[in-house]
């Protein structure tokens, strides 16, 4: 599998998905097209699903939200007879390297989490309408949503068959949800989580699997009648008309990714890539009028989109890239400004998708398994989102004082409002208030001095930089930081910074990240699962999993 | 003592299994018991369930002289549960645990591939009964009526063989499955049967003939390859099920011969040699030969539909695990393990249809549909010696297994029954060729007027050549009741 994965697509590109808008009821149907698998080897039979088949979802949810705000709810359902969705496809993940599968159930995971985002933020409300079998992934699909229907024909039912019948775990969200949103009892959801054939009917809304079952004549009725409902009492305000996302300005090379705000430089050698976002590259928009006039030309939107994407191809493309290096380039009052419009107008519907865009790609890269570093040199601009960089690394280096023969504006930090409540982690709380999860009282000290641009000894002493360096230790001081991380067991890096970089409280987010599929991935190099004669490599072959009993 | 070969009548059940020993499950079958008889009542038109009919009924297991025949009212008839009698010692004949003695419980880490083969088995039976039950209304004799419902109840005590087995065995989940097997109903939009086949419509004594001698014969596949299971208890209920089976297609084979017959003297008696001179022979008040393999066709391919996908991970696992074997499975000489073997499966590549091997354990299903291909091609030849003798020039022929399939590698593609991949057009335009059309099924309907009368047959069918149970021909094998 060393084909390059992109994650960028549109609708005219689906092979997966249909929608049909009408008004705020948007109907989503999942069409899995079996020929139509992102790699070879593997038919996306019954509904069942892979990564290509997930990027659309993903773009899915994300235009909703930009391209479509009229929408208040989205019908999720399938358009298949007699199945809603089989899950994620089993002979792809039997031949998937580990690395593929880790990567895979992530975004997976990340793109189940804006089902839930698009009606916390946005108010755009995800049901989902269930015929036919409705197993494993296709169940956490359902899950991702807030209400579920399912018709009672005494055959359709909701499974999370992963247990016995694979030996895995339902690991896109699948245990989490089912006691963290759906309450279900864990005694209940314990019986749930080892039966193949899942829960059907009544049983079904009674141990909280599901909201509503209806009889097949009634269904399709009761589905237009509920998301009816559900849309007039929805109090996401009237839009219009979104903006397009229209196709990102991207260009590959040997040695890196070129984008408008964004550029990608890949350090081979060294086991690093180099992020180097560069700031707004005009003034900020007027008024809000303008900022839609712009769509997704403007800074904000354009810079989120392609450091989103960014992420993405380093994380999938580039696995050998140990170390991520953030750096950005600018003038950190021309960020502030950016973001300032869309802070002073919160209450309108694009200043708000934006902002909380932003939000999801620094949680992306929050949860990206690589070293992360932020390196602030001069001529920077680490200003209210870009600021937000500096805790999301897990260190920081900073250019301290002027440096021989550098006539770059002197390296600065600059915090925004935003810095206090607009960006926050999985773990709900802001990266200001986790990282000083021990002195609270720190957070509220920093509020004085939003909008100052702080040098580098006041950022140190603020303890929002890990460490700032003048010319004579510059050099050295960073390249040893690099030299020792690239010579550290990656695996080990990946759970240490995991652990370090959630404290505080634990959220679903964070369970499904933390607990979940950090379980999921352990499971996922045991024999019992992937060995030669685990249950996920017998699959299909009618020769069940051979179990080594012993209890670890 | 117990007796197992005979039928014991101290319970309301007739059963052989000590049910009056048994009292959970007794209570949970007598429980059970009004729901099913409920069923029936609304189901059959009431004059016939008032009606005297000639019914066989099992009053032993012993293969000699099991049935005896007798008049009765159809909601009286003696359902119950009967097994074949014990293997001494048996042992499962294959999978990973062969060899090993045969389950006379339910090992539990088989428990829910077991329920479902039976639900889906159970599933099938009162289907059967609901896709039939106007047929009555048209019989075209009483001969063929006291079939229908021979057919029917038989039927009905095949699910009630795989109630008993959901109610001893499964426990609360295998007691609401068997309520759920009377909650669901052929057709039904909001709880149809599990199998595509069993929610289609028997619209005709013909289709009624094709249906129980193409897909009772899928029936009678499955039974067998029930019969081999390491389960025990399901092995011997599939065992004598499949004694009541063999009458199902022996009703459609001389059915379907018997129709036949009709057309053939019809055309001879009036000097038609031309087989597709279809107008004039729908004149003479029988069916055509073309029509006939319409419907052979259509029948056939649903048919094939329920063996399932030709490569399948449930039947692998059912045969690996001792649960569902293969046909005659002792009678193969293999290792009946099949962890190294092949078996060669048809895919279609690049726009061609080929066969591949494929480790045989997945092939199980396609395996299956090869042994019931052969099976069913028995009868088809005995339909074409009739009409050769008759000296009309025409062949019925099973069409090609990818011929309108609606499941497995074939559903992707239209295939015209030489085997020659169509475009979807071309499949359109054409279809009316092959599959009964509308203009079809109504000429066929308009022959479907009852005849009730003693010895006497509708027109496009033949008296069959002995009667049930050496019955003279006019035999009145059903007192109507006409009140």
């Amino acid at each position: 599998m060393t084909k390059v994965i992109d994650f960028q697509t549109d609708p005219s590109k689906y092979r997966h998905w249909k929608i049909e808008y009408n008004g705020p009821i948007a109907w989503l149907s999942m069409d899995v097209d079996e020929k139509g698998g992102l790699f070879d080897g593997y038919e996306l039979k019954l509904n069942s699903y892979d990564l290509g088949v997930d990027i659309e979802l993903a773009d899915v949810v994300q235009r909703m939200r930009f391209e479509h705000p009229e929408v208040k709810v989205v019908v999720m359902r399938s358009a298949k007879d007699k199945v809603f969705c089989a899950g994620a496809n089993i002979r792809m993940l039997g031949g998937a390297a580990h690395a593929h599968k880790v990567n895979f159930c992530k975004f997976t995971n990340e793109t189940r989490n804006t089902f839930e985002a698009a009606q916390a933020d946005s108010g755009q409300n995800y049901i989902c309408a269930v015929k036919g079998a409705c197993a494993g992934g296709g169940y956490e699909l359902a899950l991702a949503c807030n209400h579920i229907m399912l018709t009672d024909d005494s055959t359709s039912s909701v499974a999370l068959p992963e247990v016995p019948l694979l030996a895995v775990l339902p690991g896109t969200g699948g245990l989490t949800r089912v006691t963290d949103k759906r309450k279900v009892r864990r005694d209940l959801a314990d019986v749930f989580c080892s039966i193949e054939e899942g829960v059907k009917g009544k049983r079904a809304v009674q141990w909280r699997l599901v909201d509503e079952v209806f009889p097949n004549s009634s269904f399709d009725e009761k589905v237009a009648e509920r998301a009816q409902v559900m849309a007039a009492e929805s109090g996401k305000a009237d839009v219009a008309e979104g903006i397009e996302l229209t196709a990102l300005s991207r260009s590959f090379a040997e040695d890196g990714v070129s984008y408008s705000t964004v550029e990608v430089a890949l350090v081979r050698e060294e086991s690093r890539a180099t992020i180097t976002i560069k700031g707004p590259d005009a003034d900020a928009p007027a008024d809000m009028d303008a900022f839609t006039a712009n769509g997704a030309e403007n800074w904000m939107l354009r810079c989120a989109r392609e450091l989103d994407d960014a992420i993405l191809h380093l994380r999938n493309n580039e696995k050998e890239l140990g170390l991520i290096e953030f750096q950005t380039q600018g003038d950190p009052e021309a960020v502030l400004a950016h973001e300032a419009l869309l802070l002073g107008n919160r209450d309108h519907w694009l200043a708000n998708e934006v902002l909380e865009y932003w939000k999801r790609v620094l949680k992306r890269i929050d949860m990206t398994s690589r070293s992360l570093v932020a390196i602030v040199e001069h001529g920077s601009c680490f200003a209210g989102p870009l600021a937000e960089l500096l805790w999301a690394v897990d260190r920081s280096y900073m250019m301290l004082e002027e440096f021989d023969g550098d006539n770059r504006a002197l390296a600065t930090v600059t915090l925004s409002t935003g810095n206090f409540g607009t960006y926050p982690m999985g773990n709900d709380l802001t990266r200001l208030q986790t990282r000083f999860l021990g002195t609270p009282e720190q957070v509220e000290k920093l509020k004085s001095s939003i909008g100052e641009a702080l040098e580098a000894d006041d950022a140190e002493e603020l303890g929002l930089i890990t460490y700032a360096y003048d010319d004579i230790d510059w050099e050295d001081e960073v390249r040893l930081f690099m030299e020792e991380r690239a010579s550290f067991s990656p695996d080990a890096m990946t759970g240490m910074e995991a652990n370090l970089r959630f404290a505080g409280p634990e959220t679903m987010e964070t369970r499904i990240f933390g607990r979940l599929t950090a379980w999921q991935n352990w499971i996922f190099q045991r024999p019992n699962a992937v060995g030669e004669e685990g249950a996920l490599q017998r699959y299909g072959t009618g020769v069940r999993g051979k179990y080594n009993m012993e209890r670890v | 003592m117990l007796d197992l070969i005979n039928v014991s009548y101290d319970t309301q059940i007739p059963n052989n299994v000590g049910l009056s020993e048994d009292k959970k499950v007794l209570k949970a079958l007598e429980k059970w018991h009004p729901g099913y008889i409920n069923w029936w009542n609304d189901l059959i038109p009431q004059n016939f369930q008032e009606s005297m009919v000639y019914l066989r009924t099992a009053v032993s297991v012993d293969p000699k002289g099991w049935a005896k025949f007798d008049y009765v009212k159809m909601p009286e008839y003696r359902w119950g549960v009967l097994l074949a009698p014990a293997v001494e010692d048996r042992k499962i004949p294959m999978g990973e645990h062969l060899g090993e003695k045969a389950w006379q419980e339910v090992p539990g880490e088989y428990r829910n591939m077991l329920k479902r083969l039976i639900v889906i088995q159970g599933d099938t039976e009162p289907g059967s009964v609901e896709q039939q039950r106007f047929l009555g209304l048209t019989a075209p004799s009483l001969y063929d009526m006291r079939n229908l419902f021979q057919v029917n109840v038989e039927e009905g005590r095949h699910l009630w063989a795989m109630v008993y087995l959901l109610q001893k065995y499964f426990g609360r989940d295998g007691r609401e499955e068997a309520n759920d097997l009377l909650v669901r109903s052929s057709g039904s939009e909001d709880a149809p049967r599990m199998l595509g086949a069993f929610n289609e419509e028997t619209p005709d004594w013909l289709s009624f003939f094709m249906f129980t001698y193409f897909t009772d014969r899928d029936g009678k596949m499955q039974l067998e390859s029930l019969a081999q299971s390491g389960f025990d208890p399901l092995s011997r209920t599939c065992r004598f099920m499949l004694t009541e089976e063999a009458h199902h297609m022996f009703v459609g084979e001389t059915g379907v011969g018997r129709t036949i017959q009709a057309t053939i003297e019809a055309m001879n008696a009036n000097g038609i040699t031309d087989p597709y001179d279809i107008n004039k022979i729908r004149d003479l008040g029988v069916i055509d030969l073309p029509t006939i393999q319409k419907k052979l066709n259509l029948h056939y391919t649903l048919s094939l539909d329920l063996f399932g996908q030709e490569v399948s991970t449930n039947a692998a696992n059912a045969f690996n695990s001792g649960i569902k074997g293969r046909y005659m499975e002792q009678r193969i000489d293999d290792d009946h393990k099949l962890n190294d073997a092949t078996y060669p499966v048809t895919s279609i590549k690049d726009g061609k249809i080929l066969t591949e091997d494929v480790p045989a354990l997945t092939a199980i299903n396609m395996r299956l549909r090869d042994d019931y291909v052969r099976d069913a091609a028995g009868g088809v030849g005995r339909w074409n010696k009739l009409i050769a003798k008759s000296g009309v020039e025409f062949e019925l022929k099973l069409p090609h297994e990818g011929f309108h399939r609606q499941i497995g590698v074939f559903s992707t593609v239209a295939i015209d029954p030489d085997g020659n991949i169509l475009s979807a057009e071309d499949w359109q335009k054409r279809q009316g060729e092959w599959l009964p059309t509308k203009a079809d099924g109504d000429f066929i309907q308009s022959l479907m007027v009852p005849c009730f009368e003693p010895g006497k047959y509708a027109s496009w069918i033949a008296a069959p050549k002995v009667g049930i149970d050496n019955k003279p021909g006019d035999y009145e094998y059903v007192k109507l009741h006409m009140a």
